[in-house]
């Protein structure tokens, strides 16, 4: 867990770095992962979110001061160094968080400098800032994977706190533009189990015509120290991983409405 | 993981014609191997489809087996012979007679461990004795009054110098008291050419060796020959124990995997090296397979359990180990390595359907760590043989996978791997083996002006310790560089005396006979600490190391502050200086001339000795406290490296292969789901991973796809997992076979993904 990393920064200075994107707060990054995109791929995670979902299992990264401070020419540079091997893995860099867009500069130009060395570009996003990204810049990126926290707005504020009209509009705005989409949901059991509600999401996802792949996300309770740590009240502390056969179950209904998912 | 029994299809009757001929070449004139090779192999370039699982009989027998393994890790021997071993010694011995393909024992009862006094007769009696069998008066009496040891020769010729840094843990694993193994018999030639044509070729040299001036160096090279020529006359009269006569070259396939086998075995009686490897024999024996397929003698069933039942002979070879050599190298490791495809000098791979069908023995036989598949690695090797080689490392973490690029560019596409990491031409080359020394330790030595800092003793030549309170970066390198100078001298002497004894007391008469006169001999020192010694170095320049002493003014221990890189994390701060100390050790080593001039190589590779050495090192700058283990081989230390497999890997990856010719060995685990949540794309990430790694200047990974729960339930519950086979540092091993200590060392480590 990670806290208080970018306490130091002036205020003025996150004011200007929200607004430049010199500067950007980052949870941490790995060079190998496999799992956030397609191929293996250097993931850097940004602090500050808007949502504050149930079942997170990094509300360390919910605030942004938590995150190290690095200017976008270190984080270029770092990309920089894995660029031939990310190439070579047909794998690419994903900007993951946090939500990403909350830092929306900082993460549009990082995007554009790495686009210029020919490497595949994913983004790890609620959507709910979409609108802070003008068209050119979401052609930097590749590949969106679009976290759908759920369809009906009242189940979506009862998870997130906040409603998703902004989510919706987004995901139609990349199906005019005919980017590529991941979708992903997170399956927690007695909060977003229920079949119509996933049946919905799912029958949405495949309207759009531009989703490769549907990603369920069983939920687990690896982050529950950050939690007791950070001292929020943690609604599903005695909550359960879902079983194989509710997994199963999830499955099939997206692949029901069309879409390739595992 | 699919272990599928398949009946042979519809008993699809061979057609019964004859195998073509083989084409021609050199090597009818000459004995070359490789000329053999490249004339007739079929390269394949396919996927793993045509592969055909277990048949009844392999089944029947390796249940004969497995049933004998519970009885045997409960003794921890099944049993002994007291007869000293040798290529003749025993009788024809036999697992079930009826129903065997290949056959051959190193003793007269399957697991039945020989006694080889020759090494040493204490390393014999103490063995027998921890595990409840009493030595014979007889053979005690003889390698007492009569026959000297290889291990009282290295004794009466051992310094001081050697003496002391053995007894402190400077220099550890020293095979004076064990075979040293790194020589690898071209087996495959009993097989193409019938052991009286490599008689006639072994006197040829010989005989003109009349014609050369009598040094000491020829006179002992001719005494070598004739030894050679008798062992070849035994390896007959041993195949003619078992009703076979292998004067002439083998016909078919099935004879050629048992005249090849049967040059290993006498190996194997002969010799108890710490590793006995096989070569490179998969692409060799294909040659045979596809000859026989063709004409219709054999089915892909058939020729599926040939190799089956010649991979339970390799997996049966047995030795009787001392415990002091259990701790150094645990789960008795034999390392029958079997160097697997590989790109040819010409641009076709060397990947044929054996290369598959050895691979397919892991699942027909289920994991196991011998023998101990090695995949000659390239980017260029065709995509169904990388696809299938990353779906056995994932379903298996059994196999381990080498740098065909690098090894190709130094020893040619004939090469195989001896023991872990360590590349030679097959038949024109052999190794030294030595070991290695603690590096950590030195640097310690070189803070503490040559006193030991566990036990207080002067070990290294007497000089004035650091003073002050805080350690500075040049002063403790102009220290270490004159600390190494030293310990490289002691190291060469004390290898120098080891192979001459060895030679000279316990030589290897039929392995030598299945090498050209006069092979290239390479010596392989190596090196443990390497990451520790790396994050030393890099606190103590960009962070502040305080010492604190004892009151005999011992520096017993450090106190940093300050951040500092670690290794493991592509970070050139402090890489460099893992990379400085290979090339700086490695250049301290070859001012020292050798025994018969051997080329001076070094590598980097621990086995599970870095367990060993940690328990004997005090607390070190960089943070590790005394007694934890180093990391294996060229890892990073546990934990350390942060940053995801790439980083990691590129680190090790900059360790300069033309200063650590001898290996670099990287042991990576991974969780599957790091990999990805569907097989097939674990698969492919898999595969992009090696091509990366082995696209770049990666010599060497092991590599091991499981959950950190699976070894700890393992280690709490050892009857659950009875094959559970890992990767540690340079081989495999059963994971329940090793010690507590040993298993917490490997749970402790990185695990990429998680």
């Amino acid at each position: 867990m990670r806290v208080h990393l970018g306490e130091d920064v002036p205020d003025t200075d996150v004011r200007a770095a929200l607004k430049t994107g010199d500067l950007g707060f980052l949870h941490s990054f790995t060079t190998g992962s496999a799992v956030d995109g397609p191929g293996i791929r250097l993931v850097a995670w940004t602090t500050a979110c808007m949502f504050r979902c149930q079942y997170c299992h990094n509300p360390d990264t919910w605030t942004l001061r938590n995150g190290i401070p690095v200017t976008l020419d270190q984080a270029i540079g770092e990309v920089q160094k894995y660029a031939n091997g990310l190439i070579a893995m047909h794998g690419g860099f994903t900007l993951s968080g946090g939500e990403p867009l909350m830092q929306d500069r900082f993460a549009t130009r990082l995007f554009a400098a790495v686009k210029r060395m020919g490497v595949h570009t994913a983004i790890e996003t609620n959507g709910f800032y979409a609108d802070r990204v003008t068209d050119d810049e979401l052609r930097d990126i590749d590949l969106v994977i679009l976290d759908m926290k759920a369809l009906t707005p009242d189940q979506h504020q009862r998870v997130t706190g906040l409603r998703n009209e902004e989510v919706i509009k987004f995901c139609g705005r990349l199906a005019m533009l005919k980017r590529p989409m991941w979708l992903r949901y997170v399956l927690v059991p007695g909060l977003t189990d229920d079949p119509d509600e996933m049946a919905a999401v799912a029958d949405f996802g495949a309207s759009l015509g531009v989703v490769e792949r549907a990603e369920i996300l069983p939920f687990h309770q690896m982050g529950r120290y950050k939690w007791e740590r950070l001292g929020i009240e943690y609604k599903l502390a005695q909550t359960n991983s879902p079983t194989n056969e509710g997994i199963e179950k999830a499955i099939s209904i997206f692949r029901s409405a069309g879409l390739d998912a595992a | 993981m699919s272990t599928t029994v398949l009946e042979p299809k519809a008993k699809a009757k061979p057609k019964g014609g004859k195998p073509a001929d083989l084409k021609s070449g050199l090597w009818t004139k000459e004995i070359n191997v490789r000329n053999f090779i490249q004339n007739n192999y079929e390269p394949y370039h396919g996927d793993e489809s045509f592969l055909a699982g277990p048949t009844k009989r392999t089944l029947g027998i390796w249940k004969k087996l497995t049933d004998l393994f519970v009885e045997e890790r409960k003794k921890g021997v099944l049993d002994v012979s007291q007869v000293p071993s040798s290529i003749t010694a025993h009788d024809a011995g036999y697992i079930d007679k009826k129903n065997e393909v290949i056959v051959g024992l190193q003793t007269d009862a399957p697991l039945k461990r020989a006694i080889m006094p020759n090494g040493g007769l204490k390393m014999v009696t103490n063995g027998l004795e921890a595990f409840g069998f009493k030595p014979d008066p007889q053979v005690v009496d003889t390698f007492t009054k009569y026959r000297k040891t290889h291990n009282s020769g290295v004794f009466d010729a051992y310094t001081q110098d050697v003496r002391r840094c053995r007894s402190s843990h400077v220099l550890t694993g020293l095979p004076d008291a064990y075979g040293r193994g790194r020589i690898i018999g071209d087996y495959r030639r009993v097989a193409l050419y019938g052991v009286d044509r490599l008689i006639k070729r072994k006197q040829e040299e010989k005989d003109a060796l009349d014609l050369q001036w009598s040094t000491d160096a020829i006179i002992r090279d001719r005494e070598e020959l004739s030894e050679q020529l008798r062992a070849l006359d035994e390896l007959k009269e041993m195949a003619a124990k078992y009703g076979f006569d292998i004067s002439g070259p083998a016909t078919t396939a099935k004879e050629a995997v048992q005249w090849l086998y049967f040059g290993y075995l006498a190996g194997v009686k002969e010799q108890n090296g710490a590793a006995m490897s096989l070569g490179r024999v998969s692409t060799f024996l294909d040659i045979y397979f596809e000859r026989d397929l063709k004409a219709g003698l054999l089915t892909e069933e058939q020729a599926q359990e040939i190799i089956d039942d010649f991979v339970i002979k390799l997996r049966i070879v047995r030795f009787l180990r001392t415990p002091e050599y259990d701790d150094l190298f645990a789960g008795d490791p034999t390392w029958v390595t079997e160097s697997i495809a590989g790109m040819g000098d010409d641009g076709r791979p060397l990947v044929t359907k054996t290369s598959f069908r050895f691979l397919q023995t892991l699942y027909n036989l289920g994991p196991a760590p011998e023998p101990n598949l090695t995949i000659w690695y390239s980017p260029q090797l065709p995509g169904g043989f990388r696809r299938f080689s990353a779906k056995v490392a994932i379903d298996t973490s059994s196999i381990q996978f080498e740098n065909d690029e690098i090894m190709r560019q130094s020893w040619g596409d004939d090469g195989a791997i001896a023991c872990c990491v360590s590349p030679m031409q097959l038949g024109k080359q052999m190794q030294f083996f030595g070991a290695r020394a603690n590096l950590a330790k030195a640097l310690l030595y070189a803070i503490n002006g040559g006193r030991d800092e566990v036990s207080g003793k002067q070990i290294a030549p007497a000089t004035e310790p650091v003073q002050g309170d805080y350690l500075d970066f040049d002063d403790v390198l102009d220290r270490f560089d004159k600390t190494m100078d030293w310990l490289a001298g002691v190291y060469v002497t004390a290898m120098n005396v080891i192979h001459y004894m060895h030679d000279k007391y316990a030589y290897e008469r039929v392995e030598m006979a299945l090498h050209d006169y006069a092979p290239l001999r390479t010596m392989a020192f190596g090196i443990a600490g390497m990451s520790v010694v790396a994050d030393s170095l890099s606190a103590i320049k960009y962070a502040k190391v305080k010492v604190k002493r004892d009151e005999t003014g011992l520096i017993t221990d450090y106190e940093t502050e300050g951040e500092f890189p670690l290794f493991g994390n592509n970070d050139n701060r402090v890489d460099h200086m893992a990379s400085w100390l290979v090339s700086t050790f490695m250049s301290k080593l070859r001012k020292y001339p050798t025994y018969r001039n051997a080329l001076h190589t070094q590598s980097v590779l621990t086995i599970t000795s870095n367990v060993v050495y940690g328990k004997a090192t005090g607390n070190t700058p960089d943070g590790r406290r005394k007694g934890e283990p180093f990391a294996p081989g060229a890892n990073p230390m546990h934990g350390r490296d942060s940053r995801g497999i790439q980083a990691s890997a590129a680190s090790v990856a900059k360790i300069p292969y033309r200063d650590a010719q001898d290996g670099i060995s990287l042991t990576t685990t991974l969780v599957p789901a790091g990999l990805g949540n569907r097989e097939e794309d674990r698969i492919t990430n898999l595969t992009s991973i090696l091509d990366r790694f082995f696209g770049v200047t990666g010599f060497h990974m092991n590599i091991n796809v499981l959950n950190r729960e699976t070894l700890i339930d393992a280690m709490d519950n050892p009857d659950k997992y009875p094959s559970l086979t890992i990767r540690v540092s340079g081989y495999a091993v059963n994971f329940v076979r090793l010690t507590r200590e040993q298993q917490m060392d490997v749970i402790n480590r990185t695990f990429h993904g998680e």
